[in-house]
Protein backbone atom coordinates (compact mmCIF):
# COMPACT_ATOMS: atom_id res chain seq x y z
CA UNK A 1 0.00 0.00 0.00
CA UNK A 2 2.83 2.35 0.80
CA UNK A 3 5.39 0.93 -1.73
CA UNK A 4 3.43 2.99 -4.53
CA UNK A 5 4.78 6.05 -2.82
CA UNK A 6 8.63 6.71 -4.97
CA UNK A 7 10.73 9.13 -3.76
CA UNK A 8 14.02 8.42 -5.36
CA UNK A 9 12.83 7.74 -8.58
CA UNK A 10 15.60 5.97 -10.62
CA UNK A 11 15.11 4.84 -13.53
CA UNK A 12 18.12 2.51 -14.48
CA UNK A 13 18.62 2.29 -18.10
CA UNK A 14 22.13 3.21 -20.41
CA UNK A 15 22.45 6.18 -21.83
CA UNK A 16 24.36 8.95 -22.49
CA UNK A 17 22.25 11.26 -19.98
CA UNK A 18 22.57 8.81 -17.46
CA UNK A 19 26.56 7.94 -17.87
CA UNK A 20 27.08 11.97 -17.58
CA UNK A 21 29.13 13.54 -14.74
CA UNK A 22 26.36 14.34 -11.99
CA UNK A 23 28.23 17.93 -11.49
CA UNK A 24 27.51 19.01 -14.77
CA UNK A 25 24.08 17.32 -14.78
CA UNK A 26 23.04 19.74 -11.35
CA UNK A 27 24.97 22.47 -13.44
CA UNK A 28 23.10 22.25 -16.58
CA UNK A 29 19.52 21.81 -14.16
CA UNK A 30 20.75 24.60 -12.29
CA UNK A 31 21.59 27.01 -15.65
CA UNK A 32 17.82 25.39 -17.03
CA UNK A 33 15.93 26.49 -14.25
CA UNK A 34 17.35 30.02 -14.12
CA UNK A 35 16.88 30.15 -18.05
CA UNK A 36 13.70 28.99 -17.52
CA UNK A 37 12.80 32.37 -15.96
CA UNK A 38 14.24 34.86 -17.91
CA UNK A 39 11.90 33.61 -20.64
CA UNK A 40 8.54 35.66 -21.03
CA UNK A 41 7.14 34.33 -23.85
CA UNK A 42 5.99 31.12 -25.65
CA UNK A 43 8.93 31.51 -28.14
CA UNK A 44 11.45 30.89 -25.21
CA UNK A 45 9.77 28.22 -23.88
CA UNK A 46 9.74 26.44 -27.32
CA UNK A 47 12.90 26.81 -27.51
CA UNK A 48 13.62 25.53 -23.56
CA UNK A 49 10.74 22.68 -24.46
CA UNK A 50 12.96 21.51 -27.48
CA UNK A 51 15.80 21.31 -25.28
CA UNK A 52 14.56 19.46 -22.64
CA UNK A 53 12.62 16.83 -25.55
CA UNK A 54 16.13 16.40 -26.66
CA UNK A 55 17.25 15.47 -23.14
CA UNK A 56 14.83 13.15 -22.28
CA UNK A 57 15.29 11.32 -25.46
CA UNK A 58 18.99 11.17 -25.19
CA UNK A 59 17.85 9.86 -21.72
CA UNK A 60 16.07 6.89 -23.34
CA UNK A 61 13.56 7.00 -20.33
CA UNK A 62 10.02 6.47 -21.74
CA UNK A 63 7.77 9.32 -22.47
CA UNK A 64 5.07 7.95 -19.58
CA UNK A 65 7.38 8.07 -16.91
CA UNK A 66 8.37 11.62 -17.89
CA UNK A 67 4.85 13.01 -17.62
CA UNK A 68 4.06 10.79 -14.92
CA UNK A 69 6.92 12.57 -12.47
CA UNK A 70 3.79 15.70 -13.53
CA UNK A 71 1.01 14.26 -11.87
CA UNK A 72 1.63 15.26 -8.27
CA UNK A 73 1.94 18.65 -9.18
CA UNK A 74 -1.32 18.75 -11.34
CA UNK A 75 -3.16 20.41 -8.34
CA UNK A 76 -0.73 23.17 -7.81
CA UNK A 77 -0.65 23.64 -11.78
CA UNK A 78 -4.29 23.49 -11.94
CA UNK A 79 -4.81 26.05 -8.52
CA UNK A 80 -2.63 28.57 -10.81
CA UNK A 81 -4.14 28.08 -13.86
CA UNK A 82 -7.80 29.75 -12.30
CA UNK A 83 -5.87 31.86 -10.20
CA UNK A 84 -4.67 33.41 -13.16
CA UNK A 85 -7.65 33.34 -15.35
CA UNK A 86 -9.73 35.08 -12.74
CA UNK A 87 -7.82 37.70 -11.20
CA UNK A 88 -5.54 39.07 -14.13
CA UNK A 89 -7.48 42.43 -15.56
CA UNK A 90 -8.11 42.66 -19.32
CA UNK A 91 -10.45 41.72 -21.69
CA UNK A 92 -13.64 39.48 -20.88
CA UNK A 93 -13.33 36.14 -21.50
CA UNK A 94 -16.59 35.17 -19.66
CA UNK A 95 -18.27 35.72 -16.30
CA UNK A 96 -19.62 33.60 -14.08
CA UNK A 97 -21.25 34.86 -10.77
CA UNK A 98 -19.22 36.98 -9.11
CA UNK A 99 -15.85 36.49 -10.85
CA UNK A 100 -14.57 37.54 -14.47
CA UNK A 101 -12.15 35.26 -16.38
CA UNK A 102 -10.18 37.24 -18.44
CA UNK A 103 -8.39 36.52 -22.15
CA UNK A 104 -4.96 37.99 -20.25
CA UNK A 105 -5.77 35.85 -17.31
CA UNK A 106 -6.32 32.43 -19.82
CA UNK A 107 -2.71 33.27 -21.94
CA UNK A 108 -0.97 33.88 -18.50
CA UNK A 109 -2.10 31.32 -16.54
CA UNK A 110 -0.96 29.04 -20.02
CA UNK A 111 2.45 30.53 -19.67
CA UNK A 112 2.87 30.33 -15.78
CA UNK A 113 1.65 26.65 -16.33
CA UNK A 114 3.88 25.87 -19.09
CA UNK A 115 6.68 27.04 -17.21
CA UNK A 116 6.04 24.93 -14.16
CA UNK A 117 5.58 21.90 -16.31
CA UNK A 118 9.20 22.01 -18.38
CA UNK A 119 10.23 22.94 -14.86
CA UNK A 120 8.94 20.00 -12.92
CA UNK A 121 10.03 17.66 -16.57
CA UNK A 122 13.42 18.95 -16.56
CA UNK A 123 14.21 18.63 -12.92
CA UNK A 124 13.15 15.40 -12.72
CA UNK A 125 14.78 14.32 -15.36
CA UNK A 126 17.29 15.14 -13.45
CA UNK A 127 16.47 12.50 -11.01
CA UNK A 128 15.52 9.86 -12.94
CA UNK A 129 18.94 9.39 -14.83
CA UNK A 130 20.88 9.90 -11.63
CA UNK A 131 21.23 7.51 -8.66
CA UNK A 132 21.37 9.34 -5.34
CA UNK A 133 24.46 8.63 -4.39
CA UNK A 134 25.74 10.38 -7.80
CA UNK A 135 23.34 13.43 -7.22
CA UNK A 136 25.15 13.64 -3.63
CA UNK A 137 28.42 13.05 -4.61
CA UNK A 138 27.87 16.13 -7.49
CA UNK A 139 26.04 18.53 -4.88
CA UNK A 140 28.94 17.97 -2.88
CA UNK A 141 31.48 19.19 -5.36
CA UNK A 142 29.09 21.56 -6.56
CA UNK A 143 28.73 23.11 -3.01
CA UNK A 144 32.60 22.87 -2.26
CA UNK A 145 33.44 26.24 -3.22
CA UNK A 146 30.67 27.85 -0.67
CA UNK A 147 32.83 25.87 2.01
CA UNK A 148 34.62 29.00 2.42
CA UNK A 149 31.35 30.74 3.72
CA UNK A 150 30.61 28.25 5.97
CA UNK A 151 28.60 25.50 4.03
CA UNK A 152 29.07 22.54 5.72
CA UNK A 153 29.18 20.82 2.28
CA UNK A 154 30.76 17.39 2.79
CA UNK A 155 27.98 17.75 6.18
CA UNK A 156 25.47 18.40 4.16
CA UNK A 157 26.08 15.42 1.49
CA UNK A 158 26.70 13.04 4.08
CA UNK A 159 23.29 13.77 6.02
CA UNK A 160 21.83 13.96 2.37
CA UNK A 161 23.33 10.30 1.14
CA UNK A 162 21.88 9.04 4.81
CA UNK A 163 18.31 10.30 4.49
CA UNK A 164 18.19 9.12 0.54
CA UNK A 165 19.51 6.06 1.89
CA UNK A 166 16.67 5.72 4.81
CA UNK A 167 13.82 6.45 2.87
CA UNK A 168 13.22 2.65 1.36
CA UNK A 169 14.37 1.58 4.56
CA UNK A 170 11.60 3.50 6.93
CA UNK A 171 8.96 2.92 3.93
CA UNK A 172 9.62 -0.63 4.85
CA UNK A 173 9.22 -0.39 8.14
CA UNK A 174 6.45 1.50 7.90
CA UNK A 175 4.78 -1.01 5.55
CA UNK A 176 5.27 -3.64 8.19
CA UNK A 177 4.14 -1.99 11.81
CA UNK A 178 0.70 -1.05 9.49
CA UNK A 179 0.31 -4.50 8.08
CA UNK A 180 0.90 -5.54 11.91
CA UNK A 181 -1.66 -2.95 13.31
CA UNK A 182 -4.18 -4.09 10.46
CA UNK A 183 -3.52 -7.71 11.54
CA UNK A 184 -4.73 -6.27 15.38
CA UNK A 185 -8.12 -5.13 13.48
CA UNK A 186 -6.32 -1.09 12.45
CA UNK A 187 -8.10 1.03 10.32
CA UNK A 188 -6.21 3.73 8.33
CA UNK A 189 -8.00 4.30 5.35
CA UNK A 190 -11.89 5.08 6.77
CA UNK A 191 -13.14 7.54 9.15
CA UNK A 192 -12.51 11.22 9.20
CA UNK A 193 -9.49 13.44 9.03
CA UNK A 194 -9.25 13.62 12.96
CA UNK A 195 -10.01 10.44 13.32
CA UNK A 196 -7.52 9.37 10.54
CA UNK A 197 -5.00 11.36 12.33
CA UNK A 198 -5.21 9.64 15.65
CA UNK A 199 -5.08 6.73 14.00
CA UNK A 200 -1.94 7.68 13.02
CA UNK A 201 -0.72 6.51 16.65
CA UNK A 202 0.15 2.98 16.35
CA UNK A 203 1.98 3.84 13.00
CA UNK A 204 3.97 6.91 14.01
CA UNK A 205 5.01 5.73 17.61
CA UNK A 206 7.09 1.82 16.70
CA UNK A 207 8.33 4.26 13.47
CA UNK A 208 10.16 6.92 15.86
CA UNK A 209 11.31 4.73 18.25
CA UNK A 210 12.80 2.21 15.46
CA UNK A 211 14.39 5.35 13.70
CA UNK A 212 15.90 6.31 16.62
CA UNK A 213 17.40 3.22 17.19
CA UNK A 214 18.61 2.97 14.20
CA UNK A 215 20.28 6.18 14.13
CA UNK A 216 21.70 5.50 17.07
CA UNK A 217 23.36 2.25 15.73
CA UNK A 218 24.27 4.22 12.78
CA UNK A 219 26.40 6.48 14.76
CA UNK A 220 28.02 4.00 16.94
CA UNK A 221 29.03 1.67 12.98
CA UNK A 222 30.24 5.40 11.59
CA UNK A 223 32.46 5.42 14.36
CA UNK A 224 33.35 1.94 14.67
CA UNK A 225 34.61 2.67 11.13
CA UNK A 226 36.85 5.91 12.20
CA UNK A 227 34.30 7.93 10.30
CA UNK A 228 35.27 11.72 11.03
CA UNK A 229 34.25 13.76 8.50
CA UNK A 230 35.06 14.98 5.22
CA UNK A 231 38.65 16.49 5.28
CA UNK A 232 40.77 14.00 4.07
CA UNK A 233 38.30 11.78 2.91
CA UNK A 234 39.15 10.33 -0.74
CA UNK A 235 36.34 8.96 -3.56
CA UNK A 236 36.10 5.08 -4.75
CA UNK A 237 34.36 6.43 -7.47
CA UNK A 238 36.20 9.50 -8.94
CA UNK A 239 33.95 11.85 -11.14
CA UNK A 240 35.66 12.61 -14.34
CA UNK A 241 34.08 14.90 -16.87
CA UNK A 242 33.69 14.13 -19.99
CA UNK A 243 33.12 15.18 -24.21
CA UNK A 244 29.29 14.40 -23.36
CA UNK A 245 29.51 16.63 -20.20
CA UNK A 246 31.46 19.40 -22.03
CA UNK A 247 29.00 19.13 -24.93
CA UNK A 248 26.02 19.35 -22.60
CA UNK A 249 26.93 22.30 -20.62
CA UNK A 250 28.23 23.96 -23.89
CA UNK A 251 23.83 23.02 -25.25
CA UNK A 252 22.57 24.97 -22.52
CA UNK A 253 24.52 27.65 -22.71
CA UNK A 254 23.72 28.00 -26.26
CA UNK A 255 20.14 27.68 -25.44
CA UNK A 256 19.96 30.29 -22.68
CA UNK A 257 21.36 32.77 -25.65
CA UNK A 258 18.98 32.03 -27.52
CA UNK A 259 16.64 32.86 -25.23
CA UNK A 260 17.91 36.31 -23.95
CA UNK A 261 17.68 36.93 -28.04
CA UNK A 262 14.17 35.63 -27.98
CA UNK A 263 13.31 37.46 -24.91
CA UNK A 264 14.72 40.84 -26.95
CA UNK A 265 12.98 40.19 -29.91
CA UNK A 266 9.28 39.08 -28.95
CA UNK A 267 9.16 40.91 -25.72
CA UNK A 268 6.36 39.79 -22.72
CA UNK A 269 3.73 37.35 -23.74
CA UNK A 270 1.60 40.07 -22.25
CA UNK A 271 2.37 43.86 -22.75
CA UNK A 272 3.10 45.53 -19.35
CA UNK A 273 4.51 42.88 -17.67
CA UNK A 274 7.69 40.69 -16.95
CA UNK B 1 -12.45 -23.22 10.24
CA UNK B 2 -10.23 -24.50 7.30
CA UNK B 3 -8.12 -22.19 5.48
CA UNK B 4 -8.02 -23.23 1.56
CA UNK B 5 -5.08 -21.73 -1.00
CA UNK B 6 -5.85 -22.42 -4.20
CA UNK B 7 -3.30 -21.89 -7.08
CA UNK B 8 -2.23 -19.00 -5.38
CA UNK B 9 0.43 -16.53 -6.92
CA UNK B 10 1.91 -13.21 -5.82
CA UNK B 11 3.93 -11.04 -7.65
CA UNK B 12 5.19 -7.80 -5.69
CA UNK B 13 5.12 -4.80 -7.99
CA UNK B 14 3.37 -5.88 -10.76
CA UNK B 15 4.02 -4.17 -13.87
CA UNK B 16 7.30 -2.68 -12.87
CA UNK B 17 10.94 -3.55 -13.83
CA UNK B 18 11.10 -4.90 -9.87
CA UNK B 19 8.63 -6.98 -10.34
CA UNK B 20 9.21 -9.82 -8.38
CA UNK B 21 7.16 -13.25 -8.33
CA UNK B 22 6.70 -14.36 -4.72
CA UNK B 23 4.40 -17.00 -4.30
CA UNK B 24 3.79 -19.78 -7.56
CA UNK B 25 0.91 -21.85 -7.54
CA UNK B 26 0.64 -22.63 -3.84
CA UNK B 27 -1.55 -24.84 -2.83
CA UNK B 28 -2.42 -26.05 0.14
CA UNK B 29 -5.06 -25.93 3.53
CA UNK B 30 -4.72 -25.55 6.80
CA UNK B 31 -6.71 -28.07 9.11
CA UNK B 32 -8.70 -27.18 12.25
CA UNK B 33 -6.49 -28.23 15.31
CA UNK B 34 -3.34 -28.82 13.12
CA UNK B 35 -0.32 -27.42 14.19
CA UNK B 36 1.70 -26.30 10.46
CA UNK B 37 4.96 -25.55 10.18
CA UNK B 38 6.28 -23.73 7.75
CA UNK B 39 10.12 -23.93 6.35
CA UNK B 40 12.23 -22.41 3.64
CA UNK B 41 15.01 -20.43 3.02
CA UNK B 42 15.33 -16.50 3.21
CA UNK B 43 13.10 -15.28 0.66
CA UNK B 44 11.14 -18.33 -0.30
CA UNK B 45 8.26 -16.48 0.17
CA UNK B 46 6.82 -17.48 3.70
CA UNK B 47 6.54 -14.07 4.93
CA UNK B 48 4.09 -13.37 1.76
CA UNK B 49 2.31 -16.69 2.03
CA UNK B 50 1.04 -16.28 5.62
CA UNK B 51 -0.07 -12.73 4.80
CA UNK B 52 -2.24 -13.80 2.79
CA UNK B 53 -4.15 -15.80 5.39
CA UNK B 54 -5.84 -12.96 7.04
CA UNK B 55 -6.17 -10.84 4.05
CA UNK B 56 -3.28 -8.25 4.41
CA UNK B 57 -2.24 -9.67 1.22
CA UNK B 58 -4.46 -10.95 -1.61
CA UNK B 59 -3.26 -13.21 -4.28
CA UNK B 60 -2.48 -12.18 -7.91
CA UNK B 61 -3.96 -14.96 -9.20
CA UNK B 62 -5.51 -17.75 -6.71
CA UNK B 63 -8.16 -17.57 -4.22
CA UNK B 64 -7.56 -18.01 -0.81
CA UNK B 65 -10.85 -19.38 1.04
CA UNK B 66 -10.77 -18.81 5.05
CA UNK B 67 -14.05 -20.88 6.40
CA UNK B 68 -14.83 -20.71 2.10
CA UNK B 69 -15.06 -16.95 2.15
CA UNK B 70 -12.73 -15.85 -0.50
CA UNK B 71 -10.70 -13.35 0.86
CA UNK B 72 -10.31 -11.20 -2.36
CA UNK B 73 -14.24 -10.82 -2.89
CA UNK B 74 -15.86 -6.96 -2.53
CA UNK B 75 -17.14 -6.63 0.59
CA UNK B 76 -14.91 -8.76 2.59
CA UNK B 77 -15.24 -8.31 6.11
CA UNK B 78 -11.45 -8.05 7.00
CA UNK B 79 -11.84 -7.09 10.43
CA UNK B 80 -13.69 -10.43 11.54
CA UNK B 81 -10.90 -12.07 9.09
CA UNK B 82 -8.39 -10.62 10.75
CA UNK B 83 -10.36 -11.42 14.33
CA UNK B 84 -10.27 -15.14 13.23
CA UNK B 85 -6.40 -15.37 11.78
CA UNK B 86 -4.82 -13.87 14.67
CA UNK B 87 -0.88 -13.01 12.73
CA UNK B 88 1.79 -12.27 14.71
CA UNK B 89 4.80 -10.66 12.67
CA UNK B 90 8.13 -11.12 13.34
CA UNK B 91 9.86 -9.11 15.63
CA UNK B 92 6.10 -8.50 17.42
CA UNK B 93 7.15 -5.87 19.93
CA UNK B 94 8.02 -3.77 16.99
CA UNK B 95 4.60 -2.77 17.08
CA UNK B 96 4.04 -2.12 20.52
CA UNK B 97 3.13 1.47 21.20
CA UNK B 98 0.77 2.48 23.78
CA UNK B 99 1.79 3.57 27.31
CA UNK B 100 0.84 0.63 29.46
CA UNK B 101 1.13 -3.15 28.75
CA UNK B 102 -2.64 -3.43 29.91
CA UNK B 103 -3.58 -0.42 26.66
CA UNK B 104 -1.38 -2.16 24.01
CA UNK B 105 -3.50 -5.38 24.80
CA UNK B 106 -6.36 -3.87 24.91
CA UNK B 107 -5.89 -2.49 21.23
CA UNK B 108 -7.08 -5.35 19.18
CA UNK B 109 -10.23 -5.97 21.27
CA UNK B 110 -11.09 -2.24 21.17
CA UNK B 111 -10.47 -2.18 17.00
CA UNK B 112 -12.86 -5.05 16.79
CA UNK B 113 -15.63 -3.13 18.93
CA UNK B 114 -15.61 -5.13 21.80
CA UNK B 115 -17.46 -3.80 25.10
CA UNK B 116 -15.01 -1.81 27.83
CA UNK B 117 -15.99 -4.36 30.68
CA UNK B 118 -15.06 -7.43 28.40
CA UNK B 119 -11.85 -5.96 27.74
CA UNK B 120 -10.07 -6.37 30.94
CA UNK B 121 -11.84 -9.67 30.81
CA UNK B 122 -9.87 -10.34 27.17
CA UNK B 123 -6.55 -8.61 28.67
CA UNK B 124 -6.43 -10.92 31.85
CA UNK B 125 -7.03 -14.11 29.77
CA UNK B 126 -4.40 -13.32 27.33
CA UNK B 127 -1.77 -11.87 29.87
CA UNK B 128 -2.66 -15.60 31.82
CA UNK B 129 -2.14 -17.72 28.48
CA UNK B 130 1.42 -15.95 27.90
CA UNK B 131 2.46 -16.16 31.68
CA UNK B 132 2.55 -12.49 31.90
CA UNK B 133 2.00 -11.66 35.82
CA UNK B 134 -1.07 -8.72 36.30
CA UNK B 135 1.26 -6.77 37.73
CA UNK B 136 2.92 -5.83 34.57
CA UNK B 137 -0.76 -4.63 33.63
CA UNK B 138 -0.25 -1.13 34.73
CA UNK B 139 3.71 -1.03 33.38
CA UNK B 140 5.07 0.82 29.69
CA UNK B 141 6.11 -1.95 27.44
CA UNK B 142 9.72 -0.23 27.12
CA UNK B 143 10.26 -1.24 30.62
CA UNK B 144 10.05 -4.85 29.96
CA UNK B 145 12.45 -7.04 28.96
CA UNK B 146 13.33 -8.76 25.52
CA UNK B 147 11.24 -11.95 25.95
CA UNK B 148 8.24 -10.27 28.14
CA UNK B 149 7.95 -7.85 25.51
CA UNK B 150 7.19 -10.48 22.87
CA UNK B 151 4.82 -12.03 25.20
CA UNK B 152 3.20 -8.87 25.57
CA UNK B 153 2.77 -8.68 21.73
CA UNK B 154 1.54 -12.04 21.53
CA UNK B 155 -1.51 -11.42 23.85
CA UNK B 156 -2.23 -8.30 21.86
CA UNK B 157 -2.78 -10.62 19.55
CA UNK B 158 -4.56 -13.82 21.03
CA UNK B 159 -6.66 -10.74 22.97
CA UNK B 160 -8.72 -10.95 20.31
CA UNK B 161 -9.56 -14.62 20.49
CA UNK B 162 -8.07 -16.14 16.91
CA UNK B 163 -9.28 -19.42 16.07
CA UNK B 164 -6.12 -19.99 13.54
CA UNK B 165 -2.95 -18.27 15.34
CA UNK B 166 -0.23 -17.75 12.86
CA UNK B 167 3.69 -17.26 13.99
CA UNK B 168 6.59 -15.72 12.18
CA UNK B 169 9.70 -16.73 13.70
CA UNK B 170 8.46 -16.69 16.87
CA UNK B 171 11.63 -17.10 18.88
CA UNK B 172 14.32 -14.76 16.21
CA UNK B 173 16.25 -12.55 18.44
CA UNK B 174 15.34 -13.96 21.85
CA UNK B 175 17.63 -15.76 24.59
CA UNK B 176 17.72 -19.59 25.46
CA UNK B 177 14.70 -18.95 28.46
CA UNK B 178 12.69 -16.43 26.30
CA UNK B 179 12.92 -19.10 23.36
CA UNK B 180 11.55 -22.20 25.44
CA UNK B 181 8.93 -19.93 27.75
CA UNK B 182 7.38 -18.86 24.31
CA UNK B 183 7.77 -21.92 22.51
CA UNK B 184 6.25 -23.54 25.45
CA UNK B 185 3.26 -20.98 25.47
CA UNK B 186 2.39 -21.86 21.98
CA UNK B 187 2.46 -25.15 22.39
CA UNK B 188 0.08 -24.98 25.29
CA UNK B 189 -2.27 -22.78 22.68
CA UNK B 190 -2.21 -25.52 20.67
CA UNK B 191 -3.03 -27.91 22.91
CA UNK B 192 -6.19 -25.98 24.00
CA UNK B 193 -7.46 -26.19 20.56
CA UNK B 194 -6.22 -23.45 18.84
CA UNK B 195 -4.58 -24.24 14.65
CA UNK B 196 -1.40 -22.94 14.61
CA UNK B 197 0.94 -22.20 11.93
CA UNK B 198 4.29 -21.36 12.12
CA UNK B 199 7.11 -20.32 10.33
CA UNK B 200 10.68 -21.46 11.74
CA UNK B 201 14.41 -21.15 10.87
CA UNK B 202 14.83 -23.50 13.73
CA UNK B 203 14.51 -27.20 12.39
CA UNK B 204 14.25 -28.41 16.03
CA UNK B 205 11.71 -26.25 16.82
CA UNK B 206 9.22 -27.60 13.78
CA UNK B 207 10.28 -30.91 14.72
CA UNK B 208 9.04 -30.94 18.06
CA UNK B 209 6.00 -29.40 17.76
CA UNK B 210 4.44 -29.34 14.62
CA UNK B 211 2.32 -32.07 13.22
CA UNK B 212 3.09 -31.45 9.49
CA UNK B 213 5.10 -29.34 7.77
CA UNK B 214 5.34 -27.42 4.53
CA UNK B 215 8.52 -26.76 2.71
CA UNK B 216 8.78 -23.48 0.28
CA UNK B 217 11.47 -23.02 -2.12
CA UNK B 218 11.45 -19.78 -4.21
CA UNK B 219 7.83 -19.15 -3.71
CA UNK B 220 6.78 -23.32 -4.49
CA UNK B 221 5.73 -25.74 -2.17
CA UNK B 222 8.99 -28.40 -2.65
CA UNK B 223 7.93 -30.79 0.21
CA UNK B 224 5.27 -31.52 2.81
CA UNK B 225 4.45 -33.79 4.98
CA UNK B 226 4.60 -34.87 8.46
CA UNK B 227 8.54 -33.69 9.98
CA UNK B 228 9.55 -37.02 9.81
CA UNK B 229 8.56 -37.96 6.06
CA UNK B 230 10.31 -33.81 5.23
CA UNK B 231 13.24 -34.59 7.34
CA UNK B 232 13.77 -37.94 5.79
CA UNK B 233 14.81 -35.85 3.01
CA UNK B 234 18.07 -34.13 3.87
CA UNK B 235 19.40 -34.20 0.46
CA UNK B 236 16.92 -31.89 -1.08
CA UNK B 237 16.44 -29.57 2.45
CA UNK B 238 20.32 -28.94 1.94
CA UNK B 239 20.22 -28.06 -1.30
CA UNK B 240 17.72 -25.49 -1.03
CA UNK B 241 19.78 -24.36 1.52
CA UNK B 242 17.99 -25.91 4.83
CA UNK B 243 19.25 -28.35 7.15
CA UNK B 244 17.80 -31.12 9.27
CA UNK B 245 17.12 -31.60 13.35
CA UNK B 246 21.07 -31.91 14.79
CA UNK B 247 19.65 -35.48 16.31
CA UNK B 248 18.73 -36.65 13.00
CA UNK B 249 22.00 -35.78 11.44
CA UNK B 250 23.76 -37.73 14.44
CA UNK B 251 21.68 -41.05 14.00
CA UNK B 252 22.28 -40.94 10.30
CA UNK B 253 26.08 -40.62 10.89
CA UNK B 254 26.09 -43.56 13.28
CA UNK B 255 23.97 -45.40 10.94
CA UNK B 256 26.86 -44.82 8.34
CA UNK B 257 29.30 -46.20 10.91
CA UNK B 258 27.84 -49.51 11.11
CA UNK B 259 25.36 -49.15 13.82
CA UNK B 260 21.58 -50.20 12.33
CA UNK B 261 19.50 -47.49 14.46
CA UNK B 262 16.81 -46.41 13.05
CA UNK B 263 17.29 -42.52 11.43
CA UNK B 264 13.81 -41.24 11.62
CA UNK B 265 14.43 -39.76 14.77
CA UNK B 266 13.71 -36.05 15.50
CA UNK B 267 13.83 -35.30 19.45
CA UNK B 268 17.11 -35.94 21.87
CA UNK B 269 14.73 -38.32 23.84
CA UNK B 270 14.07 -40.40 20.84
CA UNK B 271 17.51 -40.58 20.23
CA UNK B 272 18.21 -41.51 23.59
CA UNK B 273 15.41 -44.75 23.23
CA UNK B 274 16.89 -45.68 19.91
CA UNK B 275 20.10 -46.02 21.10
CA UNK B 276 19.65 -47.60 24.40
CA UNK B 277 17.83 -50.13 22.25
CA UNK B 278 20.80 -50.78 20.35
CA UNK B 279 23.05 -51.05 23.30
CA UNK B 280 21.29 -53.31 24.96
CA UNK B 281 20.77 -55.34 21.97
CA UNK B 282 24.52 -55.62 21.82
CA UNK B 283 25.31 -57.12 24.71
CA UNK B 284 28.52 -55.86 25.69
CA UNK B 285 27.39 -52.33 25.41
CA UNK B 286 28.44 -50.96 22.55
CA UNK B 287 31.40 -50.09 20.29
CA UNK B 288 34.75 -49.01 21.69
Amino acid sequence: MIRGVIIGQYYPVRSTVHSMDPRAKILIATIFMVVLFVGNNFYCFLAMGLFAVLAVVLSKVPWHVVIRTVRPMLFILIFTLVLHLFLTPGPVLFRMGPVTATWSGLVQGLFIGTRLVILIMFTSLLTLTTSPVELTDGLEDVLRPFSRLGVPHHELAMMMTIALRFIPTLLEEADRIMKAQMARGADFQSGNMLNRARNLAPLLVPLFVSAFRRADELALAMEARCYRGGEGRTRMKKLEMHRADYVGILLVVLASVLVVYLRIKFGPVIRGTV
Amino acid sequence: MPIELQHVTYDYMPGTPSQVRALDDVCMTIQDGEFLGLIGPTGSGKSTLIQHLNGLLVPTSGRVLVDGLDTRAKGADLRRLRQKVGLVFQYPEDQVFEETVYEDIAFGPKNLGVPAEEIEERVREAMALVGLPDSLMKRSPFELSGGQLRRVALAGVLAMRPEVLVLDEPTAGLDPLGKREILGHIRRLHERGLTVVMVSHNMEEVARLADRLVVLDHGRIVLSGTPREVFAQGELLESIGLDIPDVTKMMRELRKRGWPVRTDVLTLEEAYEEISRYLAGTKAGGVR
